[in-house]
């Protein structure tokens, strides 16, 4: 029995120095700042609206910044980290909706915003070209190139400076 | 008592407006002039008025009588007088405020021009403009007037009324809570001023709109006499954005200058719509055609105005719940919603007096490429306008709260900023009427070919940049387009008048000031592209923290942290400064010290970057963090943002190209004798 315990004790002591070994390892290969800035880049500040993590100068988002540090020297990988702020603080840290659901709108409307554009301007492109045709029916008036030339200096004239 | 004369100012101007918006439809429907005139006189004199409340809030302002509660939640007695002064703008009461009195001025201007031959126009812009100023004056006098004061009740609670409330005591505050420091920039002295005279100035065109579909004149009598407005109203706007952009820069310390903030966007979508508008007035003016989609462009614009201004003060942008709780964003949304549809019954009710004269002519004419120019101008208002309404309308219907941001807005518009630069490069070669390819084609291959050998240096050069290809050959081909055609206007105008080039040169801008003040609006627009494309594209961007004598390298430079110090503004903001020594391929080029101004009063730190500026290139440094005892190791934050400098550059030309197409026509003055002149030659 207290072979066992030797034994396990052994083990546990082996185990922790193991572990502090690999922790030192980790250490050394601290994540560098801009390690930490390319993934801050890429979540929103879930206080301050609209601003990159990697620029906010608030305490919450140095202290998420540390978090991610934490994650990166942990060997969490780039995708794990922002899922996992994804789950704390919902889709707003994410610098897009997630193209699914409701959201999925916010990539479909733009598409549709352009073609329905070009539909209404081919519509009205027709439409234009109506008016003259029927102008063109009209018997035309007369033109004096003397009255038309008394009008085109009294418009001139008139205009505003 | 300074209080009180700007309180009941402002309420004489709410029934003042109101009085001449009535007494303008009155007279105009009984078609009594006098009434008609009563009523200008009205909107003349809501100018006086509202200029006596504005002084009284800033004499109140700079007096530092914390008793107002809007004096003592902007300003603070360390805030040097010019400060205080522009705290009038820095919170909600007083820039409503503000805005108002702009809009009043913008009326006074415009009712004492000459109105002999537009009389009927009259009483409807009267009533246009009165009416927005009523809707503002309102919103202050009955949920954000700035002259409330401050009160204490016999519980100790804080209450705020214009008048004392029983059982109350004055409650006079030692100092105020100051602005918020981001604000205390020079930056900001004038940007909020240039966006809401860019704002208010839009007003007028939009009037004189209204004005034209009541009347029913479906000429283009409205947008020439509004072309100088909306010509100044864009000149504002521009540099309202221009200098918030610079603004952000200088004092928000991200290295950028544009975050697609829906707070910016609030102001750049009616800037998108005006821009379509000034291209396609031209069309109107000169072929008769488009009358219906400029009318609508106008009303988009002023739509867009008050939302604008609604969204940055209703506190809807940070939250559904912050709408329902302020008392004006239900406000704004009714307000917006009549206009809005006011405005179309109104349209539809004239749609088909407003049909164009003309045809289209030919797919290769410029009517075609202005069509096409307002199309992606609306196309980009449109998607920010999604972009902006996307995270509300997630909020309301899913509970959940999204972020658009940045790179949605870069994705789905790039293509569109493209296809319009490429546009500005073909569209002043195009001509109005019967334009064929061929002739397009024609006088399209030399600047085409001219344009081609950017690229191609570019890529001898050995750049392997597919993007930067496009964006490249896309702004060399507006240049080599843009200068190709003032050469050959010059050209021609010098065979024809025998005057040397420059004179030529000269007399083509005297001539035709907003063709050609256009072109050099082109060419800005080319330069700010540059930069646009040198920063989003090639931004590099480091961060290290430095014992002191450290280094951190970047691109060809090399930075040494020397020393931090640390003091404080005589009852002002606390101050930490580094010091960093600039290497340029191994020679010393100058120190940089970018700082961390802690302000106590508002509890809020700003950080000022430490700016080496150069034309290739701006080496932006920001100190991040430091360790607070013994100062011996500092964070810093490194961007090279190359050729950012071109961005502020081709503003100034941006900007210089407007004044000059906005400059008033001097030969107009004189056009009245030329025409005598011309008659008697006639013998008339």
């Amino acid at each position: 029995m207290r072979k066992r315990i030797l034994a396990g004790l052994l083990a546990f002591l082996i185990l922790m120095m193991l572990q502090s070994t690999l922790a030192v390892g980790a250490q050394e290969e601290q994540p560098t700042d801009d390690e930490v800035n390319a993934i801050a880049k890429k979540l929103y500040c879930p206080v301050c609206e609209n601003t990159p993590l990697d620029v906010c100068g608030t305490q919450a988002c140095i202290d998420w910044r540390a978090e991610i540090r934490l994650k990166l020297s942990e060997g969490w990988s780039e995708d794990q980290i922002i899922q996992y702020f994804v789950e704390q603080h919902g889709a707003q840290v994410l610098p897009e909706p997630p193209a699914e659901g409701f959201n999925l709108l916010v990539y479909i409307l733009p598409v549709a915003i352009f073609l329905v554009g070009v539909w209404i301007l081919v519509k009205a492109s027709r439409t234009w070209r109506k008016p003259a045709e029927e102008q063109f029916a009209a018997p035309q008036v007369e033109r004096d190139p003397y009255m038309e030339r008394m009008e085109e200096q009294l418009r001139r004239r008139q205009e505003d400076a | 008592m300074i209080a009180d004369i700007g309180y009941i100012s402002l309420i004489i101007a709410l029934f003042t407006a109101l009085y001449s918006a009535v007494a303008a439809v009155y007279g105009a429907r009984r078609d009594e002039p006098r009434f008609i005139e009563s009523a200008r006189h009205a909107m003349l004199l809501t100018w006086p008025l509202l200029s006596l409340s504005t002084v009284a809030l800033v004499w109140l302002l700079v007096d530092g009588q914390f008793q107002i509660q809007y004096v003592a939640s902007v300003t603070s007695n360390s805030m040097p007088t010019y400060l205080k002064i522009t705290a009038l703008w820095g919170g909600q009461e007083g820039s409503l405020l503000f805005w108002a009195w702009l809009m009043s001025a913008f009326a006074f201007a415009v009712s004492v021009r000459k109105w002999d031959r537009d009389r009927e126009f009259l009483p409807w812009v009267v009533f246009v403009a009165m009416v927005t100023l009523l809707f503002f004056l309102s919103l202050i006098v009955f949920f954000e007037n700035p002259f409330r004061r401050l009160w204490m009740t016999s519980l100790g609670e804080q209450v705020t009324s214009m008048l004392q409330p029983a059982g109350t005591m004055p409650l006079i505050p030692a100092d105020g809570r100051g602005l918020n420091p981001l604000l205390r920039h020079p930056g900001m002295i004038i940007h909020p001023p240039m966006l809401y005279l860019g704002f208010v100035s839009f007003v007028i065109p939009y009037a004189f709109a209204i004005a034209a579909l009541i009347t029913g004149r479906s000429d283009d009598r409205w947008i020439r006499i509004t072309r100088r407005w909306t010509l100044v109203a864009w000149l504002f706007l521009s540099l309202g954005l221009v200098l918030g952009a610079r603004w952000a820069y200088d004092v928000l310390g991200w290295g950028g200058y544009w975050g697609w903030d829906p707070v910016e966007i609030a102001a750049f979508m009616p800037w998108l719509t005006g821009t379509a508008f000034l291209h396609s007035v031209m069309v109107q003016e000169k072929r008769g055609m488009f009358k219906q989609w400029n009318v609508i462009l106008i009303v988009l614009t002023y739509i867009l105005v008050i939302l604008g201004t609604f969204l940055t003060r209703s506190g809807v942008l940070s939250s559904v719940h912050a709408f329902a709780q302020s008392a004006i964003g239900p406000m704004f949304f009714v307000f917006i919603g009549i206009m809005f549809i006011g405005s179309g019954t109104l349209l539809i009710s004239r749609w088909n007096d407003l049909r164009g004269e003309n045809e289209i002519p030919s797919w290769f004419s410029r009517e075609v490429l202005f069509l096409l120019n307002n199309f992606l101008f609306i196309v980009i208002a449109a998607v920010c306008l999604l972009g902006v309404l996307f995270p509300i309308a997630s909020e309301l219907f899913t509970g959940m709260k999204v972020t658009v941001g940045p790179p949605w807005y870069e994705r789905i518009t790039a293509p569109l900023w493209i296809a319009l630069l490429i546009l500005m490069g073909i569209a002043p070669l195009s001509a109005y009427g019967r334009h064929s390819a061929r002739a397009l084609g024609r006088s399209i291959w030399v600047p085409l070919s001219l344009s081609l050998v950017v690229p191609i240096i570019l890529a001898v050069r050995g750049m392997r940049n597919f993007a930067a290809y496009a964006g490249a050959w896309s702004l060399a081909f507006v240049v080599a387009v843009t200068l190709y055609e003032f050469w050959r206007a010059a050209r021609a105008r010098q065979r024809r008048h025998s005057e040397n080039i420059l004179r030529s040169l000269l007399n083509l801008f005297r001539r035709n000031r907003r063709r050609y003040g256009g072109y050099v609006i082109h060419l800005g627009v080319v330069l700010m592209a540059m930069g646009i494309i040198g920063i989003e594209m090639f931004q590099s961007e480091t961060q290290a923290t430095l014992a002191v004598g450290e280094s951190l390298n970047m691109d060809r430079y090399s930075l040494r942290y020397d020393s931090l110090t640390q003091f404080q503004v005589p009852g002002r903001q606390q101050v930490t400064r580094a010091v960093v020594s600039v290497f340029q391929d191994g020679k010393f080029v100058g120190e940089l010290y970018p700082r961390q101004d802690f302000f106590p009063d508002a509890q809020q730190s700003m950080t000022i970057p430490g700016l080496r500026s150069m034309m290739d290139a701006d080496l932006y440094v920001l100190l991040v963090g430091w360790e607070s005892i013994g100062l011996e190791a500092a964070t810093f934050k490194v961007y090279l943002n190359p050729l950012v400098n071109f961005l502020w550059l081709g503003a100034v030309v941006f900007i210089l190209g407007t004044a000059i197409a906005a400059w008033p026509e001097k030969d107009e003055e004189f056009l009245p004798r030329k025409t005598a002149a011309r008659m008697a030659a006639a013998g008339i």
